[in-house]
């Protein structure tokens, strides 16, 4: 295993508890703010210092609590990217990248080749600050891929741009994650861009992980309540097993089949564009449903919908493309929930 | 006219802004990053001399090594080193009275000090003092330079604990401000008041190096604006 991670830290009430592997490509740890993802890219940097477990990478270990092994942070060759990047501002761009040359002795060669590789060329003599966003993180990971890392974090990458240029530097990182070819960890709190950058994902609450898997994986099931709605889940209910087929979803009012019954579950899930008009084929989860409320969004509707007699708490949404409403345009609707596609959650 | 006071007053300026540049950094550096507690209880004891009358500065310090005091006295048998008036004993008062300044300023730099950058060093492979040296001391350039400048300014019109541990010997220990007091007590109004305008001199000089780095620092900031937009 490239990299395998088994750490615990305790801070105030905060209990962090995570243990992953893997084996390259880009793990995504989606949580949150505040959930923990990066306090762990921190102890896997060497920032912060775990209380006990054991961190290892190719094969060195990084951080053992039986072993007594500590390394420092210059020694673990962990690529750290910040989330404001963490460019020295009195250095200009060349001797930021300069700083991360390990041998003297190529430092001019590389760093000119690193410039060149990133398009920095024409911004060697700048400042940070007189930088664009875009061409801060170019800069910072310059700096980072010629230190030749064996690692690669990558905290919050797109946080600090403005909207338009988050799509271009996610397309530009994504380059540079092709040509890494070593193990990549990002920490982000946005789903899009965690479905299209990683390869696995992990979905972190409160310090731990509470789903891992490839990313497909992870959407299709996301385990917990909390992972199904960083997965952009927005229909969520409680729910009680009424017998071997049924549950009753308490926030929806109606009792739906479901596809099992895994031990502790809670809750349901069901995504917005789940949802469809009932056609004759569809027999059960078929409901009349009063349509509440319409929302315009760019380019689809949400239609908030009720079942027709329950008397509960929540609407279901339903996200439908822009000429399907438009060709409907009802009050009442009748809609089949598919088995299938209700997402079975863990509190 | 005598120019001994002139070159007296800035040679203890100097000396003791030197000393204190590198005494109130490093204290400065290492309280910001000690536990809350030690923090707190340091800081007060650090800061006190801001607080206190000159005078009182001087009397502690002449409580303390005075010829016939415990500290003075030893240090006279065994070095045979005389602590109170002479001119150097004036730099042990001025860096008393001058050290919160340094270190309340430099302390105030490294609080604002964005502590990612020194990661990414560190990350980057390189050592603890490289990143002090290369990273954490530019980038609090502004700040240290601002408490430097405060601390000579300061230390140029000390006068109270001077006088009490060095003293006014005149072509010894005089300094501008022991003279001007002198001369003006002796009814020597002429010579006071040239001493009066040099110090003015000396005090604008000081007052435009430090506009003139608060005007740099105002422009470096600009700059990121620009790139902004």
């Amino acid at each position: 295993m490239p990299l395998t991670v088994d750490i615990e830290k305790k801070l105030g009430d905060f209990h962090l508890r995570v243990r992953f592997e893997t084996e390259g490509g880009v793990l995504a740890l989606l949580g949150a703010s505040g959930c923990g993802k990066s306090m762990t890219l921190k102890c896997i940097a060497g920032i912060e210092r775990p209380d006990r477990g054991r961190i290892a990478l190719n094969g060195r270990t990084l951080y053992d609590s039986e072993r007594r092994v500590c390394l420092p942070p210059q020694q673990r060759r962990v690529g750290y990217l910040f989330q404001q990047y963490a460019l020295f501002p009195n250095m200009t761009v060349r001797q930021n990248i300069a700083c991360g040359v390990r041998e003297k002795s190529l430092r001019r060669e590389k760093t000119d080749q690193m410039i060149a590789r990133m398009g920095l060329q024409g911004t060697e003599e700048l400042k940070p600050r007189q930088l664009s966003g875009g061409q801060q993180q170019r800069c910072a990971l310059a700096r980072i891929l010629v230190n030749e890392p064996d690692l690669l974090l990558l905290d919050e990458p797109f946080s600090a741009l403005d909207s338009h240029l988050r799509f271009r530097m996610e397309q530009e990182v994504r380059g540079v994650i092709r040509q890494f070819g070593k193990p990549v960890l990002l920490v982000s709190h946005d789903r899009d861009e965690v479905y299209r950058l990683s390869d696995r994902i992990a979905v972190m609450g409160r310090g731990c992980i509470e789903a891992i898997g490839e990313n497909h994986a992870v959407f299709a099931q996301p385990g917990t309540r909390g992972g199904a709605l960083l997965t952009g889940c927005k229909n969520i209910s409680r729910a009680r097993r009424v017998d071997e087929k049924t549950v009753l979803a308490l926030d929806w009012g109606v009792p739906l089949a479901v596809p099992g019954w895994p031990e502790g579950t809670e809750y349901l899930g069901l995504r917005m564009h789940s949802l469809r008009p009932a056609g004759p084929e569809d027999t059960v989860n078929v409901f009349d449903c009063r349509v509440e409320e319409v929302v315009e969004n760019p380019f689809s509707y949400t239609v908030m919908l009720r079942p027709e007699g329950a008397d509960a708490p929540l609407a279901l949404g339903w996200e439908t493309e822009k000429p399907v409403w438009e060709r409907l345009r009802a009050d009442r609707l009748r809609m089949h929930l598919p088995p299938e596609k209700i997402l079975l959650l863990k509190p | 006219m005598d120019l001994y006071p002139l070159w007296n007053s800035l040679r203890i300026a100097g000396i003791s802004t030197a000393l204190i540049f590198f005494i109130g950094i490093f204290s400065a550096y290492y309280l910001s990053k000690a536990p809350r507690l030690v923090k707190g209880a340091l800081d007060v004891v650090l800061t006190v001399p801001l607080v206190l009358p000159p005078t009182v500065v001087g009397y502690l310090l002449l409580r303390l090594l005075g010829p016939r005091r415990p500290l003075g006295a030893w240090l006279l048998e065994t070095f045979g080193v005389k602590m109170t008036m002479t001119w150097w004993s004036a730099i042990l008062a001025t860096s008393v009275v001058i050290f919160p300044l340094m270190y309340r300023t430099a302390r105030g730099a490294f609080e604002s000090f964005d502590e990612t950058l020194a990661q990414a060093g560190k990350t980057l492979g390189h050592s603890g003092s490289w990143v002090f040296w290369r990273v954490r001391m530019p980038a609090c350039r502004q700040g240290i330079l601002a408490g430097t400048v405060l601390a000579f300014a300061r230390a140029l019109g000390e006068y109270g604990a001077t006088s009490m541990i060095a003293g006014y010997t005149p072509g010894r220990t005089a300094t501008i401000s022991t003279t001007v007091y002198q001369l003006w007590r002796t009814n020597d109004d002429a010579l006071a008041f040239r001493w009066v305008m040099i110090n003015l001199a000396i005090s604008a000089v000081v007052l435009l190096i430090m506009n003139m780095m608060e005007a740099k620092q105002r422009s470096g900031r600009s700059a990121r604006h620009a790139a902004d937009r």
